[in-house]
């Protein structure tokens, strides 16, 4: 089994809040991130996927057709938005790491050809990241 | 849903690295320049990561304010800007990376009850760096 990690950026908005909290516990747990306008990070996204070596290609995964599902369900419905807003899964859940985490995951899961989705790791800042291996 | 955190933190300490069990002449062999008597320091980067489900009505596996408020009052004030050798935790034992990454486990482990310690991580120096997950394998 070998382990191929693929790297990718994207930028995006987004602001914490929970509608079933006062506006007071709203500021209490989640503090400046509960700004209404939003704020933003340069987010770092790594994709590790795990496979056998094609003894014929040599590759565990085409790496050109993982970043083309990687752009196509990703980071063209990431980058560059307010995530609240703009990406239907977080109208309801929180855009916290660890759900873009999570979404990032159901978004690739069904769709890689031949290798199997091991982790999803998203740097929020280089000091602050969460890792999602599907449990 | 369960997921895996990691926060980097940062702090600079000094020790030497001297074993009262061995001859000067082996402290010299096994630890070479970082037997000199009067030390030497880092800036050492340390990672802790906890996991556990993603709560519902946060989107968190923890509040990241608990994690850094006990981490800075119970870790880097304990050793930023100290002479580990001096500490009471190394009294019986070297101050190595690895022996100083178990006791940061072992800190957060007895102390840090919000969620599930899975791993500490502890680069000494940007080439060199240790992890330990306690009884668990360190999960890659």
């Amino acid at each position: 089994m070998v382990y191929l990690t693929r790297k990718a950026e994207f930028s995006a908005s987004h602001y914490y809040h929970n509608p079933q909290f006062s506006p007071e516990e709203n500021r209490r747990i989640f503090g400046k991130c509960n700004n209404p306008n939003g704020h933003g990070h340069n987010y770092t996204l790594e994709v590790t996927v795990k496979g056998d070596v094609d003894p014929r290609s040599g590759f565990v995964v085409d790496l050109k057709r993982l970043k083309e599902i990687l752009n196509r369900e990703v980071l063209d419905a990431l980058d560059h938005r307010f995530l609240n807003k703009e990406v239907p899964e977080f109208a309801t859940r929180i855009p916290t790491t660890e759900n873009i985490a999570i979404s990032v995951w159901q978004r690739l899961y069904s769709r890689l050809e031949r290798a199997e989705l091991h982790r999803v790791r998203v740097y929020e800042t280089p000091d602050l990241f969460v890792d999602y291996y599907g449990e | 849903m369960k997921a895996h955190l990691t926060r980097r933190y940062w702090f600079s300490a000094s020790h030497r690295l001297h074993s009262e069990s061995m001859s000067p002449e082996e402290n010299r062999r096994t630890y070479g320049k970082c037997n000199n008597p009067h030390g030497h320091g880092h800036n050492y980067a340390l990672e802790v990561t906890v996991s556990g489900p993603v709560n519902q009505a946060t989107g968190m596996v923890c509040n990241l304010v608990d994690l850094d408020e006990f981490v800075h009052g119970h870790i880097l004030e304990r050793f930023g800007h100290e002479n580990l050798n001096m500490l009471p935790a190394f009294g019986q034992r070297v101050p190595t990376t690895e022996n100083l990454c178990r006791e940061i486990f072992e800190i957060l482990q007895r102390g840090f009850t919000t969620a599930h310690l899975e791993k500490v991580r502890l680069e000494e120096t940007m080439m060199n760096s240790f992890e330990f997950a306690g009884d668990a394998e360190v999960r890659k």
